[in-house]
């Protein structure tokens, strides 16, 4: 049995009479209890082939204090659209915002005229007025949709989708709660944006310092802290935004407002995790529990039990948990550890467990800038490592010439960061650095999850419970790299910001095309691609998961093979939103067109 | 999106022998990632006193690479005497994140006169910032009327600890040591007025 509890009993109980005998239990959720001014936290669902969906400014209210949001039937997150695969829905979505708003359903097969990216696949639904959203459901699984049109996303312009399967669901389960992470600020999202325009660095307070150094707290070598002063790059630069600036949310609560999920003691729980944050990636665990990863953006997986898992911006993840007769803690992690979402899974309405402190901060290293030697699947101590033992390295899978003489020493001082004739495109302001060796890190679990003592998922775990329908080779392989410069906050792929209007990536319809994208900057970076999914190249053959987002890690590469089976014009972009904000998107050209001729 | 900052780099009150003293600097810009509009001003006096110095640029800057900007325009001196000049120069963050601003100076009188300034941050603590900085002006010429001699004429080296109480408000103290060379040493003494000294700081780095 499938026993939806979802987002949070409390909303619908605290509509009740039984409001005032759960407020003394959650005081802070209690408080802030003021149906039509404030926006709700967690929220119904909406269900069926006709729904109707209100984008409104409302004010929301966090720890107690009131800020400026955009919610969508009065709450954040918006309601759980809640589709069945094999139907037409017809979704009116009203604009009651002073402002152009969209909604984009964050990897859905739909028609590209539906699939809500103003200027590019749409106009963008006015001020108020109606835009009618109808397409046919082609997929299962778990999804979510939010704004694309400015920075409404950071202020609460998002909300889950679950596609139940026309079939039998291979994931068995007795119980399903959406987790979805976010992240809040009462700063204006314009402004926190020119902040970083000003001084990219301002949200760090975790900066390497004299008194790390004399406290040994400081790992990096003198060679490497030497590189990064030389390159002006921050080894600690691993999150823009911060819990300076940031409160990070699962369901709309912080940690103190403690969203609480029950199951009872034995049952197999599926936990459908969203990343809906703004600018946050996050690192997920449940001390005591192991986790069963079964789906990754909406796709069935292979089941992989692991004890922690890096998600970045609208990934998805399902998971299975079978939690005893006790309380358990679900941390959310950010992945610059400078802040954490926190919620309860219990038995019982009421009970906690132990929140773990934060963790040590990560620290770039070589790797990160792309100019590690060893093998790119086992997480490596550098300092310790011999820069002759290059015996791993797969030369092949470099492609970037300049490859070291295996055995050879090297001298990373003349390794040249910014070769421009590495690339084929215009090495200008925008970018700081061209990874000189950049390497297939699908077998990485994420910055500063090497050496964490437990179990934590890479992308060379994940294999598709069913194998592609689609398995001809590339014809072509295309190169994108994702550009920037950390001092001035530009973000590019291949050198060119958005608006610098730069020729879009074309593929011929049914095209079958390798893209490499190749991350020459400091940064993780989640790429998204709207319409399709890629199949993530990690030597699993024809069983290699699909995913709509994929995080490629600074230095690295991840290669992903797509068949471009969906003719329109779609988005392609980091989901980071300062960062598309900034300009790391492009436009993907498919054609013909349905109806056109080739 | 064009942006823009407000960076009050020095605001502070400079005790030392004879009457104390008060120094701004102080710069603003405005635009986009590779086109700005960037205001700079100086402004050097002892307290009771007229300023003794007192000057204001108007820059068109362009972004050259990605850490620095080429910077060209106008500057206007109200003090010492009312002189404009053109200026041409860069600004930007050498390796090492020292940041360097060098600038050489065209005078309505044609002397040529530049500056460079060097400043570097070290964190001793998540607040605590440490920042050397040096400054040498250089003339082409003599310019007797500003007590200016060719060649390097002065030098100024700081240093200033301040506290950064949020990254957008950090109080500071710190010793400056200033020292005339040459023919402006020279100027100075015969005008009876002190070639250089000690001096501390007290003041306020703010930004916008």
């Amino acid at each position: 049995m499938n026993e939806l509890t979802l987002l949070n009993r409390r909303t619908f109980l605290a509509g009740s009479a039984a409001a005032a005998s759960v407020a003394g239990l959650f005081p802070a959720w209690a408080m802030s209890m003021s149906p039509g001014v404030t926006a709700a936290k967690g929220s119904g669902t909406l269900a069926g082939n006709d729904l109707a969906i209100t984008v409104a400014p409302h004010s929301f209210n966090v720890d107690g204090r009131v800020g400026l949001a955009v919610a969508m039937n009065g709450t954040i997150p918006g309601p759980l659209v809640r589709l069945k695969e094999g139907e037409n829905v017809r979704i009116a979505v009203h604009n009651q915002l002073g402002e152009d708003t969209s909604i984009h359903w964050h990897g859905l097969l739909v028609p590209f005229q539906m699939d809500g990216v103003p200027g590019v696949s749409f106009p963008g639904i006015k001020a108020h007025s109606t835009f009618v959203y109808e397409f046919p459901v082609r997929q299962s699984g778990t999804y979510w949709y939010h704004s694309h049109s400015g920075l409404q996303e950071q202020v609460g312009h998002y909300g889950p989708i679950i596609i139940d399967p026309a079939g039998p669901d291979p994931v068995a389960y007795d119980r399903e709660h959406v987790i979805l992470l976010s992240d809040w600020t009462f700063l204006h999202p314009h402004a926190l944006f020119t902040q970083l325009k000003k001084q990219p660095g301002v949200f760090n307070r975790q900066k390497l310092t004299l008194e790390d150094r004399m406290k040994g707290r400081n790992p990096l070598t003198a060679e490497e802290r030497a590189m990064f002063a030389r390159m002006r790059m921050d080894p600690t630069d691993v999150s823009d935004v911060t819990a300076a600036a940031y409160k990070y949310l699962i369901n709309g609560h912080t940690p103190g407002e403690n969203w609480t999920g029950l199951f009872h003691p034995g049952e197999r729980v599926r936990l459908r995790i969203i990343n809906a944050a703004a600018q946050t990636i996050f690192n997920l665990r449940i001390p005591g529990l192991p986790i069963t990863v079964v789906a990754t953006d909406g796709t069935d997986v292979r089941p992989v039990e692991v004890d922690e898992l890096q998600i970045g911006n609208a990934e998805t993840y399902d998971v299975i948990v079978q939690p005893s007769d006790r309380a358990y803690t679900f941390v959310a992690e950010t992945i610059d550890r400078s802040g954490m979402g926190v919620a309860t899974l219990a038995p019982r309405e009421g009970m906690r467990s132990t929140v773990p402190p934060l963790r040590e901060r990560p620290i770039l290293r070589m790797k990160d800038m792309g100019m590690d030697h060893g093998a790119s699947a086992q997480p490596m101590d550098h300092s310790a490592m011999g820069h002759g033992s290059t015996g791993a390295i797969d030369h092949s899978a470099m492609g970037h010439g300049s490859v070291p003489v295996p055995g050879a020493p090297m001298d990373h001082g003349d390794m040249k960061m910014r070769d421009k004739s590495k690339v084929r495109f215009p090495v200008g302001v925008g970018v700081d650095m061209i990874a000189p060796m950049p390497m297939d890190r699908t077998g990485d679990p994420g910055i500063g999850l090497d050496n964490v003592g437990h179990r934590v998922l890479t992308y060379r775990d994940l294999v598709a419970l069913k194998p592609f329908h689609d398995q001809r080779p590339p014809t072509r392989r295309i190169d994108i790299h994702l550009t920037g410069n950390m001092e001035r906050f530009m973000w590019s792929m291949d050198g060119e910001k958005l608006s610098e209007n730069p020729e879009p990536y074309r593929f011929a319809r049914n095209e079958r095309v390798r893209m490499r994208l190749i991350n020459d900057t400091m940064m993780t970076h989640p790429m998204h691609i709207h319409g399709h999914f890629w199949q993530l190249v990690n030597g699993h053959g024809a069983n290699q998961p699909l995913k709509h987002t994929v995080r490629v890690l600074p230095g690295g590469y991840v290669d992903l093979d797509m068949t471009a089976d969906a003719p329109g014009d779609w988005a392609f972009h980091c989901h980071l939103l300062y960062h598309m904000h900034a300009g790391m998107m492009r436009v993907v050209k498919i054609r013909p067109l349905e109806g056109e001729a080739a | 999106m064009p942006a823009s900052k407000l960076l009050i780099d020095q605001l502070e009150t400079r005790a030392r022998r004879g009457r104390d003293g008060y120094y701004l600097n102080a710069e603003a810009w405005y635009g986009g990632d590779i086109d700005k509009l960037w205001l700079k001003t100086e402004i050097e006096g002892e307290y009771g006193r007229k300023a003794e110095q007192a000057e204001f640029q108007a820059l068109w800057s362009h972004a050259i690479d990605p850490w620095f900007n080429l910077q060209a325009g106008a500057r206007f001196d109200a003090r010492p005497d009312t002189r404009g000049h053109l200026v041409l120069g860069v600004e930007g963050l050498a390796p090492y994140w020292i940041e360097v601003d060098a600038a050489a100076f065209l005078s309505d009188k044609g002397d040529v006169t530049a500056r460079v300034e060097v400043e570097h941050d070290m964190r001793l603590t998540q607040k605590l910032i440490l920042q050397p900085r040096v400054e040498l002006d250089f003339a082409a010429q003599d310019i007797p009327r500003q007590q200016i001699g060719s060649g390097l004429s002065s030098a100024e080296l700081g240093l200033r600890l301040r506290y950064q109480i949020v990254p957008q408000f950090a109080p500071y103290v710190g010793v400056n040591y200033e020292r005339a060379f040459g023919d402006t040493r020279r100027f100075r003494t015969q005008d009876g007025e002190s070639p250089g000294g000690w001096q501390f700081v007290a003041g306020l780095r703010t930004w916008f």
